[in-house]
């Protein structure tokens, strides 16, 4: 941020909230009505960004299978909000219920869980997101519940009021598609969801996480009930993947057990990691970095047909090598992330330090 | 009761293949507590270079007997997995010895998903198919029918196995690993080179993961550039049912897993009355985890606490 806004905090306020207002219309002008749907996207992984950054950043512990919960979400909407079984609740009974289920399932899967060190609980949570996945791909018999791999369609869109947002809206002479009514409604979660995060981060249960995830013998022997500490950061973020999952289906209209891989889990955690753990800005950076560069990288496709005369490697088969590469590669140069928090870059700093001394230590027991 | 037996059949040659890789999940975080989460790619690595060879032998020399095209290849994907390994050991882990816990395992993710997204892009999104090339003899076992082919499987893994546990157990290199994994500091301190001791146990795990590699390939009778990540879950969760770091933990765990899920797969749809089939084949290894990590988290062999922060 420039000196002179940041000196007006007001101001640049202000001009972020005129800008984030009127983002789908430049966008929808300037590259089309896909890349509003792109934004939406951000969006949606941002608010599961936000929610697995509260376990992996704040709490730090490794979940693998974050997927599974926005699937639970997603699938919970489906179940109540679609001709599937002629159920057509309204969206803000359906979210609420898709959140806290998914929490729910986040306090069982925790609870036997949370004592073991964190990579077990890494390869836990990821068994936990296969197994989700292959139940949603299998249970269309004996009776027909997730409708298996065809996966479920016809999922109402959210409606405020009688104005349905998945039809187009014709206000003052504008038309504003879906897409766009869908931006500020998930624009509106995004904001919400930052705005309890950052007040979560620094309540007494936020200050609790750090020092869980400094130390945990320290933190328990300070007081902190660790199971009970680990079981909320674990829910907590499990009913924002819930509540993203909801959002999801309505949004598309259609899910199948294949937005829901294992993949998409690791996705998110790439975005937290490359973003800066721990820290919002960070997080939210990562979000939509890694949501707007695999859809940039499709001009790689028009690049290659234009320069060498046909498509010589598909751009999406190069998308996940690269996030790869990004992995490995920003574990090992910037550890911290492109955003670290304060803490956190104070943290590695001084990770480097110790290790420093120990070598020390190692070289006059040589001598 | 031929059900019975048929499966418990096959679930030991699955469980061996298991075993084996297991051994390599298990070897690595006897020595550096992690988890090589790439070690499954390896073994994927290790079928798709077989095969190569294997059909380039055919067209090459189609008169030679299918066993020594198989061997051939073996014995290319052998060196190339540890090539291989040595590699991902010296660029993706060994710089994060000293950082925090999960950096590691976030580049070992990483590194699986490279060699996953490469092997797609030399090898293609199709399943590779193995010729049949090997006998295919069958015998009847106790009202069970085994192939040629899941003796040899059962029979080599149960060598490699004794050859390893030799070599841990009455070797100077295996000597060396054993003091390296309880104390990584006085094995440096005795004159341990730990650094190469650490590369030449992801060596070995991978030498052993090539050939699990080939033979879940001809098991199966096809390879994918996406086999590793199931199979090296599996093996993963069979090191845990073992007590994770114990090499006799791994071969009991992978042996235990594979009878697990073929019974499992034979019988939950008498047992669930057709509620659930064998397409949930796939699931038992993890609520085998599961219930491992929290019944006995330390595995039915381990004597390791694994509540260590």
């Amino acid at each position: 941020m420039p000196e002179a806004l940041r000196q007006r905090p007001r101001l640049a306020f202000a001009g972020l909230a005129v800008l984030l207002a009127v983002l789908p219309f430049l966008v929808g002008l300037g590259l089309g009505n896909a890349w509003v749907r792109v934004l939406d996207f951000v969006l949606l992984y941002m608010l599961l960004a936000i929610g697995l950054n509260i376990v992996v950043g704040y709490a730090g512990l490794l979940d693998l299978g974050y997927i599974a919960f926005y699937a639970l979400g997603a699938y919970l909407y489906a179940w109540l909000a679609s001709p599937h079984f002629g159920l057509h609740l309204p969206f803000w009974v359906v979210l609420p219920l898709g959140a806290m289920l998914a929490g729910l399932f986040g306090v069982l899967l925790g609870a036997p869980t949370l004592r073991l060190r964190g990579d077990y609980l890494a390869i836990v949570t990821l068994g936990f997101g296969e197994i989700i996945r292959i139940f949603m791909n299998n249970l269309n018999a004996p009776f027909n519940l997730t409708n298996g791999p065809q996966g479920m369609n016809r999922i109402d869109p959210v409606s405020v009021a009688g104005l349905s947002l998945g039809k187009p809206l014709h206000v003052a002479g504008l038309t504003l598609p879906p897409t766009t009514l869908y931006y500020y409604l998930f624009l509106a979660f995004v904001l919400l969801a930052i705005f309890v995060a950052m007040r979560l981060q620094d309540s007494r249960i936020g200050r609790a996480w750090a020092a869980l995830r400094e130390d945990e013998i320290a933190a328990a022997a300070m007081g902190i009930d660790t199971r009970n500490v680990k079981l909320l950061a674990f829910a907590m973020g499990a009913s924002f993947g819930g509540l993203a999952g909801g959002l999801f289906a309505a949004f598309q209209g259609f899910i199948s057990p294949e937005s829901f891989t294992l993949w998409e889990s690791i996705l998110v955690l790439c975005m937290i990691v490359l973003g800066g753990m721990g820290n919002i800005p960070g997080v939210l950076l990562g979000a939509a970095l890694l949501t707007l560069i695999p859809e940039a990288l499709r001009y790689l496709g028009d690049l290659q047909r234009a320069t060498l005369g046909h498509v010589v490697v598909d751009p999406s088969d190069l998308r996940m090598l690269l996030f790869g590469v990004a992995l490995v590669m920003m574990m090992l140069f910037r550890p911290a992330g492109l955003l670290p928090s304060r803490l956190r870059r104070r943290e590695f700093a001084a990770q480097d330090g110790v290790a420093e001394q120990e070598q020390a230590s190692l070289y006059d027991a040589h001598a | 009761m031929d059900i019975f037996a048929q499966q418990l059949v096959n679930g030991l040659v699955l469980g061996s293949i298991y075993a084996l890789v297991a051994l390599g999940y298990t070897m690595v975080y006897g020595i550096l507590e992690l988890i090589n989460f790439a070690h499954g790619e390896v073994t994927m690595v290790g079928a798709m270079v077989a095969l190569s060879v294997i059909g380039l032998l055919m067209g090459v020399a189609p008169e030679l007997p299918g066993v020594v095209v198989v061997l051939a290849g073996i014995l290319v994907a052998i060196p190339a997995c540890m090539a291989l390994a040595y590699t991902i050991e010296k660029i993706a882990y060994r710089p994060l010895r000293h950082a925090p816990r999960l950096a590691p395992l976030i580049t070992a993710i990483g590194v699986s998903i490279i060699l996953q997204n490469l092997a797609m892009l030399i090898w293609g999104r199709q399943y590779v198919s193995f010729p049949a090339i090997l006998p295919s003899d069958k015998y009847a076992l106790l009202g069970a029918q085994i192939s040629l082919l899941q003796i040899v499987i059962v029979v080599l893994a149960l060598l490699l196995m004794a050859g390893l546990w030799l070599l841990v157990e009455r070797t100077r290199l295996g000597r060396a690993m054993r003091a390296t994994a309880q104390s990584r500091e006085v094995a440096e301190l005795m004159g341990v080179n730990v650094d190469r001791v650490i590369s030449a146990t992801f060596v070995l795990g991978a030498a052993i993961a090539a050939i699990a590699g080939v033979m879940v390939s001809a098991y199966y009778g096809l390879a994918h550039y996406y086999m590793g990540f199931m199979l090296g879950l599996k093996a993963f969760s069979a090191a845990v049912l073992g007590g994770i770091g114990n090499l006799a933990g791994a071969m009991l765990g992978g042996l235990l897993l594979g009878v697990i899920e073929a019974l499992g797969a034979g019988y939950i749809g008498d047992l669930t009355g057709g509620f659930l089939g064998s397409n949930y084949q796939d699931v038992f290894a993890f609520f085998v985890l599961i219930g491992v990590l929290v019944l006995r988290p330390s595995g039915l062999l381990g004597e390791r606490v694994a509540n260590r922060a």
